[in-house]
C-alpha cells in the first residue's frame, strides 16, 4: 500500500478544510449555513475513509514517521464524531447569539482536527511535535476568536504562553532523547531504550521534559493553568470543542510517546503519572467546589477526570489501556452534554454560564433538567450511568496492578466530587426559579441534547459494546 | 575544537535563561514573546549538534520544521495580542486577571 493511500483521510481533510475555508471567504456572509454543511460534509467525508480501512497490524508510511493502527482508527474514529457533534451545537449558540463568532469557527476546527489526526497516528518525535502544533494553533485563534470579549482575549493569551512554554520543554524532552538514543523514530526508540541500560538516567532525564508536555495537554496538576482560565474565558462552543475531541488526541499522543515509544522506561513514568493523577484528582475536586461558574467548575472537574484517566494508563497493561481509553471517550461524550446544556441556556443577552441560571430548571425545562441530571450522575461515577462503568473499570485495572491505595485514594477524591455534581442537581430541582418560563432552543438542539444525554444513560446499561472496541484497539499491547 | 558538552551547556543555559524570562518578567507580554523564540532557539542548538556528532541528518531535519512552526507560533501570538490590547488598552503582564479562583 503506498504513502498516499495510507493517509489518505488526512490529506482529503485538509483539502475540505481548505475548502471549507476558501466557501466561507467568499459565501460565508451571504449564506452562513452553507459553511456549516460544508464542514458536516467534510466531517462525514473523512469518517467514512477512516472507517473504511482496518489494518490488521500495524502498517508504517513515509519512511516510519506515521502509523496506521486499530488504536489510531478508533480513536481517529471517534474524534470525528465528536467534531461533528460539537458542529452542530455551535451551530446552535451561533444562531441564538449572532455575531459573536462567524464562520471562521469551522476552518478552525477543520484544521485542528487534521492536527489531532496527525497526532494518532504520529509514529516519530517530529511527527508528534507537529500534529500537537497544528492542534494547539488552531486551538489558540478558536479561543481567541471573540474578538471583542476581553475575557476571551485574556484566556486565548494565557493559553498561548502556557502552550508555547509546554511545548518548548516538550521540544527539549525530545532534543535529549534524540541525542542519546540517535533517532527520531519511536519504534525505534522502542527497541533502542531495551538496549541502552546504561543511559537509562539520562533516557529518563529526557522523559521527564515529554511528559511535562503531556501533562500540558490532557490539563492535569501542576500543568493545569490554562484550563480554569481558557474553559470561562471561551465562547461555550470553542470549549466544548476543547474540552472533547483534544482530549482524546492527548490521550493518543500519551499512547505514542509512553507506550509505542518509551515502554521500556514504564517504571519511571509510572512514578510520575502516579503524581500527577493524585494531584490532579485532589486539586481538581476540591477547588471544583468552591466555584459559581458552570464552565470553570465543568474546567476543574475535568482536570479530576484527566487525573482519574491516567490511573489506568499507570497499570501499564492493555487491558489498562482500554480502561482508560473507554474512560476518556465517556467523558468527553459527557462534557459534551454538560456544554450542550450551558448552550441551549445562553440567550442573545447573556451566555448562560452561571450555576445560578440553572436554578428552578426542574420547574421550567423537567425534561432538560432530566437530561443534565443524567450527565452530572455519570460524571460523579453513580451507577447505572455511563461515568460508573469508566471509573469500575479503570479501578479495576489498578486494584489488578496491585495499587490498591491508589484505588482507595480515587474513591475518597470522586467522593468529595460527588458533591459538587450533586450540588448542581440540587440548584436545579430545589432553587426557585429567576424566570417561569421555560428555555427556549431550536428543534435540532433539544434533539442533539436528548440523544447524547440518553447515550450516556445507554452506555451505562450497557456498555459492553464500546468497552469491546476499546479492548480490540488495545489487544496488541497485550504481552 | 569544542565538543559535544560544549553545545549542549550553551543550550541549557539559553532554556533557563528563557523559561527565567517567562515566569520572572512581569512587565511586558512581547518579552514573553520574545522567551518563546530564545527557547525554541536552545532546542535547535541541542538537535543541531545531536546531529552532527551522532552522524544523523534528522535532527537537521527537524530544527527546519522548528523554525517554520516558530514563524506561525509567533504570527498567532502577535495576533493574539493586538486582540488583547484592543480590549484592554494595555500589554502589561500584571494586568491579564480577570480571571481567577
Amino acid at each position: 500500500m503506498n504513502d498516499i493511500a495510507l493517509i489518505l483521510p488526512e490529506v482529503s481533510l485538509l483539502a475540505l478544510a481548505c475548502v471549507v475555508l476558501l466557501v466561507d471567504a467568499f459565501a460565508g456572509k451571504r449564506s452562513p449555513e452553507l459553511t456549516f454543511w460544508a464542514a458536516v460534509l467534510s466531517c462525514v467525508i473523512v469518517l467514512a475513509e477512516v472507517a473504511r480501512f482496518v489494518p490488521e497490524a500495524a502498517m508504517f508510511g513515509f519512511s516510519g514517521t506515521l502509523r496506521i493502527d486499530v488504536l489510531g482508527v478508533v480513536l481517529k474514529t471517534f474524534v470525528l464524531v465528536l467534531v461533528l457533534l460539537s458542529f452542530f451545537y455551535a451551530r446552535e449558540y451561533f444562531s441564538k447569539r449572532p455575531g459573536e463568532i462567524r464562520g471562521e469557527y469551522y476552518p478552525l476546527a477543520l484544521f485542528a482536527t487534521l492536527g489531532m489526526m496527525i497526532l494518532i497516528s504520529a509514529s516519530s518525535l517530529l511527527t508528534v511535535y507537529l500534529g500537537l502544533e497544528l492542534l494547539s494553533l488552531s486551538l489558540y485563534s478558536l479561543v481567541a476568536l471573540q474578538r471583542n470579549s476581553v475575557v476571551a482575549s485574556e484566556a486565548a493569551m494565557k493559553y498561548f504562553v502556557l502552550g508555547a512554554l509546554a511545548s518548548g520543554l516538550l521540544l527539549y524532552g525530545m532534543s535529549i532523547l534524540y541525542g542519546v538514543a540517535g533517532t527520531l523514530d519511536l519504534s525505534e526508540l522502542l527497541v533502542k531504550v531495551a538496549n541502552l541500560e546504561s543511559q537509562r538516567l539520562l533516557l529518563t532525564f529526557g522523559l521527564v521534559f515529554l511528559v511535562v508536555g503531556i501533562g500540558f495537554k490532557l490539563g492535569v496538576v501542576p500543568f493545569h493553568m490554562w484550563v480554569p482560565d481558557v474553559y470561562q474565558g471561551a465562547a461555550t462552543p470553542v470549549t466544548q470543542f476543547i474540552g472533547t475531541a483534544p482530549k482524546l488526541a492527548a490521550f493518543g499522543m500519551t499512547m505514542r510517546l509512553l507506550v509505542d515509544g518509551l515502554e521500556g522506561l514504564a517504571e519511571q513514568w509510572q512514578q510520575m503519572l502516579i503524581i500527577l493523577s493524585v494531584l490532579s484528582m485532589g486539586l481538581g475536586n476540591l477547588l471544583a467546589i468552591s466555584q459559581r461558574n458552570f464552565k470553570r467548575m465543568l474546567a476543574y472537574s475535568t482536570i479530576a477526570h484527566m487525573g482519574f484517566m491516567l490511573l489506568g494508563l499507570i497499570s501499564a497493561s492493555a487491558n489498562g489501556y482500554a480502561a482508560s481509553m473507554f474512560y476518556i471517550t465517556l467523558y468527553a461524550l459527557m462534557s459534551m452534554g454538560a456544554f450542550g446544556s450551558i448552550i441551549l441556556l445562553c440567550s442573545a443577552q447573556s451566555e448562560g454560564d452561571q450555576l445560578s441560571d440553572l436554578a428552578g430548571l426542574g420547574k421550567r425545562s423537567p425534561w432538560f433538567a432530566f437530561i443534565l441530571l443524567i450527565l452530572m450522575f455519570s460524571m460523579a461515577g453513580v451507577p447505572p450511568f455511563g461515568g460508573f462503568w469508566a471509573k469500575w473499570s479503570v479501578l479495576k485495572e489498578v486494584v489488578a496492578a496491585d495499587y490498591v491505595w491508589l484505588a482507595g485514594v480515587a474513591v475518597l477524591f470522586s467522593l468529595i466530587g460527588a458533591y459538587y455534581y450533586l450540588r448542581v442537581i440540587k440548584i436545579m430541582y430545589f432553587d426557585e426559579p429567576e424566570s417561569p418560563y421555560p428555555v427556549t432552543g431550536s428543534a435540532d438542539l433539544r434533539f442533539l441534547l436528548s440523544v447524547n444525554g440518553l447515550l450516556v444513560l445507554l452506555l451505562g446499561l450497557m456498555p459492553g459494546g464500546l468497552m469491546a472496541i476499546c479492548q480490540a484497539a488495545a489487544i496488541p499491547y497485550s504481552p | 575544537m569544542l565538543a559535544l558538552a560544549d553545545f549542549l551547556v550553551v543550550g541549557a543555559i539559553l532554556f533557563c535563561v528563557s523559561v527565567a524570562g517567562i515566569f520572572v518578567n512581569r512587565k511586558n507580554i512581547i518579552l514573553l514573546l520574545m522567551c518563546i523564540e530564545l527557547m525554541l532557539l536552545a532546542v535547535n542548538l541541542n538537535f543541531i549538534a545531536f546531529s552532527h556528532f551522532n552522524r544523523d541528518i534528522a535532527g537537521q531535519v527537524f530544527v527546519f520544521f522548528i523554525l517554520t512552526v516558530a514563524a506561525a507560533e509567533s504570527a498567532i501570538g502577535l495576533a493574539i495580542l493586538v486582540v488583547l490590547f484592543r480590549n484592554r488598552r494595555s500589554i502589561n503582564v500584571e494586568d491579564i486577571s480577570t480571571m481567577h479562583g
